[in-house]
Parts: C-alpha cells; sequence; structure tokens
C-alpha cells in the first residue's frame, strides 16, 4: 500500500498497472492522452508494450489480437474515438475477448467540447456495436474510484471473457485527489481461466463451463484456436442456423447477468428515512452528494444513490435500496439513465434533472435542477 | 463398396471437416493456398518454422476466409483490420509468426491506412494480398484495384478512377520485402512466401488472381480457363525489377517478382533491443 496524489488519468493507468496490465495501444485524443503517456513511461517497467497507433479503429483491433495472445490489454480514448471503436466491440464481445475500453468523456456530439466535461455517452456505451450483447460499464467519481474500479474492469473483463467500459470524463481526468495505490497481493487480481495443454483433440474454443465462460485457449500454444466473428458453434465454426445463433447470443449476455451479484456496485447514503431520493454517478455525483447534505440541513428528508456500475443494472437492489416517494435523476446529459430509474421504479415519482454543464455541476446547480421536484 | 479417402501430403495443414471451401468453380485461391501451405510445410519440415506458433489472421472477404482452411491458430475478425490485429498479437508475443490474408479491398481499401502505418513501422508479419480487381463476394463492386473503364455493379458507365498499386505504395515504405505474384505462377507463391517465411519485418506478397465468377462477368472471361489463359498472356516475370517496373495493367501487362528486399530492423527487434 502506498499513498500518493495524483490525477483520475493517472489512477485509470495506475489501476490498469495493479490488476497486470501487458498491452496497451491508443491514439492521442483530449481528454484521455495522460492515461498513455503515463504508460508510455511506466509499462516498459513492468514487461508491458505500448503502441501509438494510426487511429483509434487500429488501437482496439490491436488490443484484441493482444489479449488473444495471452496479454491483459486495454486502450483509452475519448467520445470521437469511442465512436470509432464500436465495431470492434462487437468483435470482442462475440469473440469472447478480455480487455477494457477507457472513454474519457467530454462534451459532444461529433467534435463537441474536447476539453469540457460531460456523461452524454452513458446509453452508447451500453448499444454501441451492432447485435445483441451486454457489456459492463463503471463510472467512477474520484480519483481513488478511478484507481479502484478500472482494477474491477480487468477483473470483471478476465472473470467473464467480455470487454469492459470505465466511463471516466473531463472532470475526473484532470482531478487531483490522494490515492492510495495497492501492491500485488493486496487487491484481488483476477485472470482469464484457459484449458490445460492440447491433446492433440481439436479444441473447441467456445465451449463453456457450466458458469457460461469458456476457457481461453492463447494463441501460440497448439490449440489450433479459431477466433471467429462470425456466428459460430463451440468448435468457432460459422453456423448460422437458428438453434446455434440463440444459444451463442444468449449465453454471451446471460454470462454476464449470472454474475450480477459480482459485476454491480452502488452507493447508497441516507436511504432509510429518505422521502427524496437522488440518484446520480460519475463526477457529476459528488455535487450532487453535496446537494443531498445541504437538503437535509434544510429539513428535507434527502437520500443518496450513486450507481457505481452503469451497465447492467441490478434492477431489484436499486429497488429495494429507498422506499421514497421521489425519485429525482441527476445526470450531466439529457436525461438518459433516467430511463431506466423510471422504469425500475415504475410505481413511484421519478423526475430528470438534466444538468447539461459543461463545467462540473456545483452543488447549487443541482439544487436548482432538484428544486421544481421537491 | 468402403470408400477410402486419398491422403494429400498438405491435408495436415487443412482444417479438414471445413473442406471443401467456399470457392466458386474456377477461382485461383485454392491454387495460391497450395503454394502457400508447400512453403510452409518445407519451413516446418526444415525445422525453420514451430507450427504452433504460427498464426493466420484474414479480415472479410473470399481470401480472408483462407484462414479458417489451415489448421493452425486463426482469427477471422473484421473488415480491413486484419494487419491491427495481428499487429497487437505479434507484440504481445513475440514468437508467433503472423500470416494475414485478404483481398485488394479488404487489405488496400478499407484496411489501406493500416497497410501503409504498418509497412512504415516495419512490425513482424507476412502480409498476403490477393488482387481479383473486384469486390467479390458482395457481387462485383468496383475495388481500389479494378482497371479505369470496367463496368462493375457500382460503376455502371464504366469505372471513372485510377487503380492502387500496392506494390508501389508499399515498397516506398519501410517494408522488407515486396513481391507480386500471379495464381498462374504457383512456383512463385510458393518461392516469394518461402523467403518472406525466413525473414523480419514488415513482408508484402501481392498474389494477383482469377476471379471468373464475378470479376469475369465484367470484362467478359466467364468461362475459368479462358480467364486463367488471358491472365497467364498478361503476366511478365522480372528478376528483382524496380518499383517503377511495378506495373499492374490489363493492357501493358503485370509484372511479377521480387521488388524489394531490405534487412531493416524489425519493429519488435527494435523493441526488444536486438537491433536499432
Amino acid at each position: 500500500m502506498k499513498k500518493t496524489f495524483a490525477s483520475g488519468n493517472m489512477a485509470i493507468a495506475e489501476g490498469a498497472l495493479t490488476a497486470g496490465l501487458k498491452f496497451y495501444a491508443g491514439y492521442p485524443i483530449t481528454p484521455s492522452s495522460e492515461i498513455m503517456e503515463y504508460l508510455a513511461e511506466k509499462l516498459p517497467e513492468y514487461g508491458g508494450v505500448l503502441i501509438q497507433m494510426e487511429d483509434e479503429i487500429a488501437s482496439i483491433n490491436a488490443v484484441i489480437g493482444a489479449s488473444w495472445a495471452g496479454a491483459k490489454a486495454m486502450t483509452a480514448t475519448s467520445g470521437p474515438g469511442f465512436s470509432l471503436m464500436a465495431e470492434a466491440i462487437g468483435l470482442a464481445t462475440i469473440t469472447e475477448t478480455p480487455l477494457v475500453v477507457v472513454n474519457v468523456m467530454r462534451a459532444g456530439p461529433s467534435t463537441g467540447v474536447p476539453t469540457k466535461t460531460s456523461q452524454s455517452d452513458v446509453l452508447q456505451a451500453r448499444w454501441m456495436s451492432h447485435g445483441d450483447y451486454i457489456v459492463p460499464i463503471y463510472s467512477p467519481w474520484s480519483v481513488q474510484e478511478a484507481y479502484d474500479l478500472t482494477i474491477k474492469a480487468f477483473n470483471t473483463a478476465e472473470l467473464l471473457r467480455t470487454p469492459v467500459v470505465v466511463l471516466s470524463d473531463a472532470v475526473i481526468a484532470h482531478l487531483w485527489e490522494p490515492l492510495t495505490l495497492m501492491e500485488r497481493g493486496e487487491v484481488e487480481v483476477i485472470s482469464r481461466k484457459t484449458p490445460g495443454d492440447p491433446t492433440g483433440e481439436p479444441y473447441p474454443p467456445y465451449k463453456p463451463d457450466p458458469d457460461l465462460v469458456p476457457p481461453m485457449p492463447l494463441f501460440g500454444r497448439g490449440f489450433k484456436v479459431l477466433v471467429e466473428s462470425l456466428i459460430h458453434d463451440e468448435r468457432g465454426f460459422y453456423s448460422p442456423r437458428d438453434d446455434g445463433y440463440r444459444s451463442l447470443v444468449k449465453r454471451i449476455s446471460l454470462k454476464v447477468l449470472k454474475r450480477l451479484d459480482y459485476v454491480y456496485e452502488q452507493d447508497a447514503r441516507f436511504t432509510e428515512d429518505a422521502d427524496v431520493l437522488l440518484v446520480s454517478y460519475g463526477s457529476t455525483a459528488r455535487s450532487t452528494y453535496l446537494a443531498t447534505i445541504e437538503l437535509r440541513k434544510q429539513g428535507v428528508k434527502a437520500g443518496f444513490l450513486r450507481l457505481k456500475t452503469l451497465w447492467p443494472l441490478d434492477d431489484d437492489r436499486i429497488r429495494k435500496t429507498s422506499n421514497a416517494r421521489k425519485i429525482i435523476v441527476v445526470e450531466n446529459n439529457i436525461g438518459k439513465i433516467y430511463l431506466d430509474i423510471d422504469r425500475i421504479f415504475k410505481d413511484r415519482e421519478v423526475y430528470p434533472s438534466p444538468v447539461l454543464s459543461l463545467e462540473l455541476p456545483t452543488p447549487r446547480d443541482v439544487l436548482e435542477a432538484v428544486e421544481p421536484w421537491l | 463398396m468402403a470408400v477410402t479417402r486419398q491422403i494429400h501430403p498438405l491435408d495436415k495443414h487443412l482444417r479438414l471437416e471445413r473442406i471443401p471451401t467456399l470457392y466458386c468453380p474456377g477461382c485461383g485461391l485454392g491454387i495460391a493456398l497450395g503454394a502457400l501451405l508447400r512453403a510452409l510445410d518445407k519451413r516446418i519440415s526444415e525445422g525453420a518454422i514451430n507450427p504452433d506458433k504460427v498464426l493466420w489472421v484474414g479480415g472479410i472477404g473470399c481470401s480472408s476466409r483462407m484462414v479458417f482452411y489451415v489448421n493452425y491458430d486463426a482469427a477471422h475478425v473484421i473488415h480491413g483490420r486484419a494487419i491491427p490485429f495481428a499487429l497487437g498479437a505479434v507484440l504481445a508475443n513475440p514468437d508467433l509468426l503472423a500470416i494475414v490474408t485478404g483481398g485488394d479491398g479488404d487489405i488496400a481499401g478499407i484496411g489501406g491506412n493500416h497497410l501503409i502505418h504498418a509497412a512504415r513501422r516495419n512490425i513482424d508479419m507476412i502480409v498476403l494480398m490477393f488482387t481479383n480487381f473486384v469486390y467479390a463476394m458482395t457481387g462485383g463492386q468496383v475495388a481500389p484495384t479494378t482497371p479505369r473503364g470496367v463496368s462493375t455493379t457500382t460503376t455502371p458507365r464504366g469505372n471513372p478512377e485510377y487503380p492502387v498499386n500496392a506494390v508501389k505504395l508499399v515498397g516506398s515504405l519501410n517494408a522488407n520485402y515486396v513481391a507480386r505474384a500471379s495464381v498462374t505462377t504457383p512456383h512463385y507463391i510458393e518461392q516469394f512466401f518461402y523467403k518472406a517465411l525466413g525473414m523480419r519485418g514488415f513482408r508484402f506478397i501481392e498474389v494477383v488472381s482469377t476471379c471468373p465468377e464475378i470479376y469475369g462477368r465484367h470484362i467478359g472471361l466467364r468461362d475459368p480457363v479462358e480467364m486463367y489463359s488471358e491472365l497467364r498472356k498478361r503476366i511478365k516475370y522480372k528478376h528483382k525489377p524496380s518499383l517503377e517496373e511495378a506495373e499492374i495493367d490489363w493492357e501493358r501487362g503485370i509484372v511479377i517478382g521480387e521488388f524489394v528486399e531490405r534487412s531493416n530492423p524489425s519493429l519488435i527487434e527494435i523493441l526488444k533491443g536486438v537491433r536499432s
């Protein structure tokens, strides 16, 4: 354990190193570039390789290739680059490739405001690629949590053989706070399961264990593995039939949902007596939390729920968090996670409270946005 | 009567349960694959290559699908991205020998930027580009290699654009090996690939192929034998030709040979500190 002082981008890089990162490919983009710059210094000292690619498409595809060669691998980017990675995220889901993609959100659409914050990519991150799949998404609200949730993202990716997204934003990226770094052994680090030595018989790389996750036969070990982007059977052979298609597509989603207890995390405070529940996440939750305390000072029984996992959501757990009559969702976009919260609390009054702000919304901004619903 | 299967000497290199291939009758890819496997077989039997370390990577297209017929580690990835996938794999495990296969559309069209930068980096891999002058799998649209004037399904009034010469493009960069062969000269495919297998850095071989089913319709050579014969007439082998001589033109002829042979340090050699 070591105490230091770091930015959110540095914390993400350190989290990746603690988790065992061995390969990084990326392309410069504000406000994520410091992650690559920091790792360019440090990753070689950890026996890893970093390469700056010709674009984000090349970056994410190189990360997928590196993962199959046995390396824990990641890339980091921001909105425009994240959009370019869409197709390859789908490749990673169907080939069940563990990897981590960090999207340091900035204001969009398109080039937007490169240096300013936003939370507008929260639904894009879920469904950015075509087809059916579930990609877990984590959203840190502090420098420490940027570190912790990056480790968690790697663990989830390795445990479930899936791509995982860390949604940071421009505020967390450049925020400096105290950070406690963990040594190997002080924190749980999960690595993908791999099959034993090849037997000479053809090995089915997509044959799942009871947890629905297949052991991953890596390149170069004699498995003659076939990584296949087409819908495939357990051998990796193209199989355009309904039964095989259904079982594969259902399995890659179910394997994540089966471990919802592991994947889903939240942070609930003052919820026991709450009449009004403020739901928030990421950097905006910092101000929502202070607004909650301010409301309590004013005599409003306000509660606070912060989503650390933005997808998949644990509907039951969220529902049981609070009996509040009113629920207000505070987020820095036009009202996106509101759609989920409204669905989950369908018997209560749920209100959107979008704070469209290029800077971190202040607690006063949050109070003003929440007030009409109180 | 019991049917016994004839064992072919290259069978051990194939996933036999996936044979026959989806290639059309008269397609040149079978000839090319046979030549490639003979070269690989030779290198393996000489003890120069460990077959467990061979990785075939293909994007999308007829020739990309070669990777799932071969009995090696393989990845059939997304359109145009075989090169960066292979780059990630070899950087993460430098013991791997990556062989990328793809068509002119996959490698020089949608994947063209990756081709340029892989050659510039001299990253350790072999890229085999099969040029049939058309997007065949999708039904005959214009390709970056389609000659001017040819009518395709998306250029019904004739292709108004100039084609790319991938050999000249890659040769102008930092690739260690640049060659061109034709399915009408399988011995050169075998010879060039054999040489490439023994080298480091970025190695690029363009294989001019026949596609009577799709491209043949566009140029009036629907008969496989006729198309093969017409291509053969146009192929001119030259011994160590210059890049300036790397003509690929249906009227003026198609020059094949080994255009570039360098021994520049590869990216992996530089990263490992073996060479600088």
